[in-house]
């Protein structure tokens, strides 16, 4: 896990459930070969109604058109981002597109778990409502290890929560990694 | 302790353990299906190697029942791989789709199949894997990384959740289900009311149900954000076991003393039917509150709706009726599909009876309940508003952004679609 991580915020709503992160449709490709994990990147929060994608604005996808992958590297959410089904190609298609971080209010707990223990995008957790305060497009700096981030375009800082005990399974770099060095489970073949 | 408490800990190997820690768990069951398991698969192999071994073949439950019915080859490549897979590793438990072991949805298939015991700890690649708690288990879903380490190692995992308890006194109505209980729920508690934590349900009105609609209860635990949802096994519990497994088990029970995040109650004789509108499912209206909402179709299906009780009641409504809008049938496995041609209401089988009324009749899977590939059985595909039994609404889930999904128990949908509008079950049950 890198200690700063810089871009652009992504800005959505409250409970965009898993179905709006990467619609089921869109389930039967490969998350191993190249040639289809790349429709991850292409359909990441392609089922967020368009009236939502990009707060305060609307009508800004994700990823644009026939690309594969985002401009974007935060996205900052509402509550319970990332509920509904287990699907961890959720969380992987939004690293897939290129985002880094997620930041929101509250977490659904297996969204929440799927994208530590399998180290996708890193899940901070703000008490603050941060989606009536950074709109997507503005270019946002996070300190990790802090938990410390900037609104460059506003130039607002926000603390957000502390990673707590994940933090080590992210550092580790996913649940294997976290296991093998705990002695949990033998080295890799 | 609590029921979930006390089997994390005998599956910790620890004399107790307390909410809030993180602990390593053996797991007894794991489930996957076409969706989750090849992804899972590939993880498995990445980090255990190419020839490994899962840690237990007997174990691990593999039931493809997403996408089935498709054309679509990207499905068809996933069901081959989960075959190919099966064969190496020699596993008993492979349901193949196109074999007369084919079951259809794995959360009902896993109760039919003897797999869901009580005291037991069931892990599977998906959300709705709550449902076996109804047989006073752990049950949880999860991702692929998760499943494989389980693949590899027979563990997993999990912090101790807090446990919030749901008590149903007094006698349901016969115009109410399982389905309008938890609707109600979650309308009181919001999508995120249990996140992190247990439901457990209890009280009179839940020992008086079946197994098929308390595991409609423990199904949508999920839709409050819920880590499980559990009920005490009790002689209904067993009753059903009994024809469905020989395997030992051990009924676990919460302490009289145990102690519980918050405790809610509910007076079932009071209750009213009710609907979640579009497009959350804690978006909890009264059938009175909306009753002519106009509608373009119904749907009676899934793992929280598609059970043989489910169709029962649906067909309890629509018997010697014609409906007014596209109204789907689909069975969620395949002993359920054969039991709608031998379980009779007034001397007619309740295929016949939907046959009858006009319905369509769909074939044994997950449907269209998460939309799925385009041609999938009855998938939404523009600005369709729909009632289902089915337990999540969020935009899209049935396929289209644009379309608009009211969820209610199957009494209530198949009173809609005989109306062609939201209607109250009370007003044509007898």
């Amino acid at each position: 896990m890198e200690q700063y991580i810089q871009g652009l915020a992504y800005v959505v709503g409250d409970a965009v459930d898993t179905d709006q992160i990467i619609p089921a449709e869109h389930l039967v490709y490969s998350l191993k070969r190249p040639d289809e994990r790349r429709m991850y990147g292409r359909f990441a929060m392609s089922g967020v109604p368009k009236a939502e994608q990009g707060l305060p604005f609307g009508n800004i996808p994700f990823t644009a058109p026939e690309a594969y992958h985002s401009r974007f590297t935060f996205i900052v959410g509402g509550t319970n981002f990332g509920c509904g089904s287990s699907r961890e190609h959720a969380p992987f298609a939004l690293t897939e597109a290129g985002a880094r971080v997620v930041i929101a209010e509250s977490y659904a707990r297996i969204f929440f778990r799927n994208t530590v223990d399998g180290g996708f995008v890193i899940p901070f957790e703000s008490e603050v409502r941060l989606i009536t305060r950074i709109r997507t497009g503005d270019s946002l700096a996070l300190d990790t290890t802090r938990a410390h981030l900037t609104n460059h375009t506003t130039s607002e800082v926000f603390l957000l929560r502390p990673l707590g005990d994940v933090a080590d399974i992210l550092k580790a770099g996913n649940v294997f990694n976290y296991a093998r060095q705990a002695g949990l489970i033998p080295a890799r073949p | 302790m609590t029921i979930t408490e006390k089997i994390l800990a005998a599956h910790a190997a620890r004399p107790r353990v307390t909410p809030g820690e993180s602990i390593w768990v053996d797991v007894d069951i794991l489930m996957t299906h076409d969706v989750c398991g090849p992804p899972t698969i590939d993880i498995f192999k990445r980090e255990f190697g190419e020839d490994a071994r899962v840690w237990d073949p007997n174990k691990l439950v593999v039931m493809p029942d997403h996408y089935i019915f498709t054309a679509n080859h990207h499905a068809n490549r996933n069901v081959r791989l989960l075959r190919t897979f099966a064969t190496e590793q020699a596993l008993p438990h492979f349901y193949d789709v196109g074999t007369p072991r084919y079951k259809g949805v794995c959360h009902v298939a896993l109760a039919e199949e003897g797999f869901n015991r009580p005291g037991s700890l069931l892990i599977g690649t998906d959300s709705h894997t709550c449902t076996s708690g109804a047989f006073g288990m752990f049950s949880t879903g999860v991702g692929n990384t998760d499943a494989a380490l389980i693949m590899g190692t027979g563990k997993i995992w999990l912090r101790v959740p807090q446990t919030m308890r749901f008590i149903f006194d007094g006698a349901l109505p016969p115009y109410l289900m399982a389905k309008d209980l938890i609707l109600a729920v979650i309308g009181d508690i919001g999508c995120d009311g249990a996140t992190y934590r247990a439901m457990e349900f209890d009280g009179d009105a839940v020992y008086a149900l079946s197994m098929q609609e308390r595991m409609t209860l423990t199904n949508m635990a999920i839709e409050a954000g819920g880590k499980n949802g559990v009920i005490a096994p009790d002689a209904v519990t067993l009753d059903y076991l009994r024809t469905r497994t020989d395997a030992p088990f051990e009924v676990v029970y919460s302490d009289a003393d145990a102690r519980y995040y918050s405790e809610h109650r509910y007076d079932v004789s009071t209750m009213e039917p009710v609907v979640a509108k579009p497009h959350r499912p804690d978006n909890r209206a009264s059938v009175v509150e909306v009753a002519g909402t106009r509608l373009d179709r119904a749907y009676v299906g899934s793992c929280t709706g598609g059970k043989l009780e489910d169709f029962i009641a649906a067909a309890s409504v629509l018997k010697g009726q014609e409906v007014v809008i596209d109204t789907y049938i689909v069975p969620a496995t395949t002993e359920i599909g054969q039991a709608l041609h031998t379980t009779d209401l007034d001397g007619m089988s309740l295929h016949d009876i939907f046959e009858n009324a006009g319905c369509l009749m769909g074939q044994a899977s997950c449907g269209a309940c998460l939309g799925g590939p385009k041609d999938t059985f009855g998938r939404n595909m523009a600005q369709e508003v729909v009632i289902s039994t089915t337990n999540r609404n969020f935009p899209g889930r049935m396929g289209s952004k644009q379309a608009s999904v009211f969820l209610a128990s199957p009494l209530t949908v198949a009173a809609s679609a005989l109306a062609g509008v939201i209607a109250d079950p009370r007003t044509v049950l007898v």
